[in-house]
């Protein structure tokens, strides 16, 4: 498994390399500009807007501006945007994104899932036809980027969606399990690790409490924390001599987890795990 | 005892071959492949609406119509099932008809472009909208198809899952190839704002 993914990794470095596209900017704020078209007053006043329409809504919306997406398609560039912002909830997808490449004049809405019924293609060219690029052509950036947000999100409130949450909701992985998992493995360990030395004798009888407790920790959360299961489910049923308690085991437990990680709340905003399928329109100006 | 740790070591030689990745994998791609075929579809949708449009317009150029009709045959003839993307040739032919239809719907929209009259109704620009979006979730889905089937076929290739693959008869499955990728996957150009046509 390593070596697959550390293959599928070299892979996607290679495939990256051969074609220069233009790279996906992190995502740190709702509004980016790589141009420097937009004041930082113009856009604080555009941020400002979308955060109201996500706090009031749950809806995410994000805008980039940059010189050009060359020599890729626009279409292409605002997909794999798309898919690394993960911008809108996760599971009900009413993310929106606008892509403006400003060398190129051409600008793409993409679309989420949840929102196609409320922003249809037409509609997500109408947009732009009628707000954004009249804007533009008078090199009004900053006027169309807010006259397209504001349409977008009026038609957005037109969609029923679930209520934005109180905290953010982060999405729950198996790793949240591991208290759980700890439980039982303990419990296991102490249990089948007192019963199966006594069948084995204790050397193979250890062994085969690591290797159960390896092989579920191996299915729930992936090869490398089933191994160091396997190895500390070993260790403990291995030193856990006699039907007393072992001294070593919650001492060792805890460093095994380290390897998760889990999402870092930072003060920037970030997608919320919204899919995009290539929905919207593209206009030019 | 022993019947015990043998069946513990199978277990564990088992996931160790991939087993579980070749379960979760196949479904990944056959998810990716339903998306494909649903936008194809959404394309197919579209086409009846499309003709009669463009059927209204007078003395529309007959060729193009026939062959968006003889296009819409030949997909029409091909099952877009499941079990395609594990047939090669049909999912060849499958790829071929679909991009015949392509071609065919980007030549008739290039030739309504010498009819103003149609052009300039609601129906028409709508239509076109739809249709780009349409060739645009194709390109998407076929795309995310391409990456699902990569991973899928590098695990049945790759030592030692290959074996795993070897003892269950899992085999690689069918993908676009990349001079038909160049060629179709790049969504035609339908937007027709400035002049275009070249043909």
């Amino acid at each position: 498994m390593r070596l697959f993914s550390a293959a599928l990794l070299v892979f996607s470095l290679l495939s990256g390399a051969a074609r220069a596209d233009v790279p996906v900017p992190p995502v740190k704020a709702r509004v980016t500009d790589l141009t420097g078209t937009l004041s930082a007053q113009q856009k604080s006043e555009l941020e400002a807007r979308v955060a109201a329409y996500e706090s009031r809504r749950g809806s995410q919306l994000a805008v980039l501006m940059l010189p050009s997406t060359k020599p890729e398609e626009i279409e292409q560039y605002s997909i794999r945007v798309a898919e690394a912002w993960k911008i809108g909830r996760k599971g009900v997808d009413d993310g929106l994104l606008l892509v403006i490449a400003k060398n190129d004049r051409r600008l793409r809405i993409e679309v989420g899932y949840g929102l196609e019924g409320v922003i249809p293609d037409a509609m997500a060219r109408r947009v732009i036809d009628e707000r954004i690029t009249p804007r533009f052509r008078d090199g009004d950036f900053y006027g169309g980027v807010r006259d397209g947000v504001d349409q977008l999100i009026r038609l957005a409130e037109g969609e029923k969606l679930p209520p934005p949450a109180q905290a953010a909701t982060s999405a729950r992985s198996s790793l949240d399990d591991w208290p759980h998992f700890l439980f039982i493995g303990i419990v296991f360990v102490a249990i089948a690790g007192t019963f199966l030395k006594a069948m084995f004798g204790r050397v193979p009888g250890s062994l085969a409490t690591g290797a159960g407790v390896g092989l579920v920790a191996w299915f729930t959360f992936g090869f490398a924390i089933g191994v160091a299961a396997l190895v500390i489910g070993f260790l403990l049923a291995f030193l856990n001599t006699g039907a007393g308690r072992g001294g070593g085991w919650s001492s060792g437990s805890g460093g095994s987890w380290g390897g998760s990680s889990s999402g870092g709340s930072s003060s920037s905003w970030s997608g919320g795990g919204g899919s995009f399928g290539g929905g919207g329109s593209s206009g030019s100006w | 005892m022993y019947k015990f740790m043998l069946s513990l070591i199978a277990a564990v030689s088992l996931s160790g071959c991939g087993y579980n990745d070749f379960q979760r994998q196949d479904e990944a791609v056959k998810a990716a492949w339903s998306e494909v075929i649903n936008n194809y579809q959404r394309r197919a949708d579209l086409i009846p609406n499309l003709v009669a449009t463009v059927q209204g317009a007078a003395d529309f150029e007959k060729g193009t119509l026939v062959e968006i009709a003889n296009a819409r045959a030949s997909v029409s003839s091909i099952k877009a099932t499941p079990e395609l993307i594990n047939d090669p040739e049909a999912f060849a032919k499958f790829q071929a008809a679909q991009s015949q239809m392509t071609s065919a719907l980007s030549r008739l929209l290039a030739v309504a472009e010498s009819y103003p009259t149609l052009t300039a109704t609601k129906e028409f620009g709508e239509l076109r909208v739809e249709l780009a979006g349409a060739e645009n979730r194709i390109a998407v889905a076929r795309g995310r198809y391409i990456k699902a089937v990569e991973s899928y076929n590098v695990l049945a290739r790759e030592f030692p899952t290959n074996l795993t693959a070897m003892v269950f008869g899992y085999k690689t499955k069918a993908n676009f190839t990349v001079e038909n990728e160049k060629a179709i996957a790049v969504p035609p150009k339908v937007d027709f704002s400035k002049p275009a046509a070249k043909k």
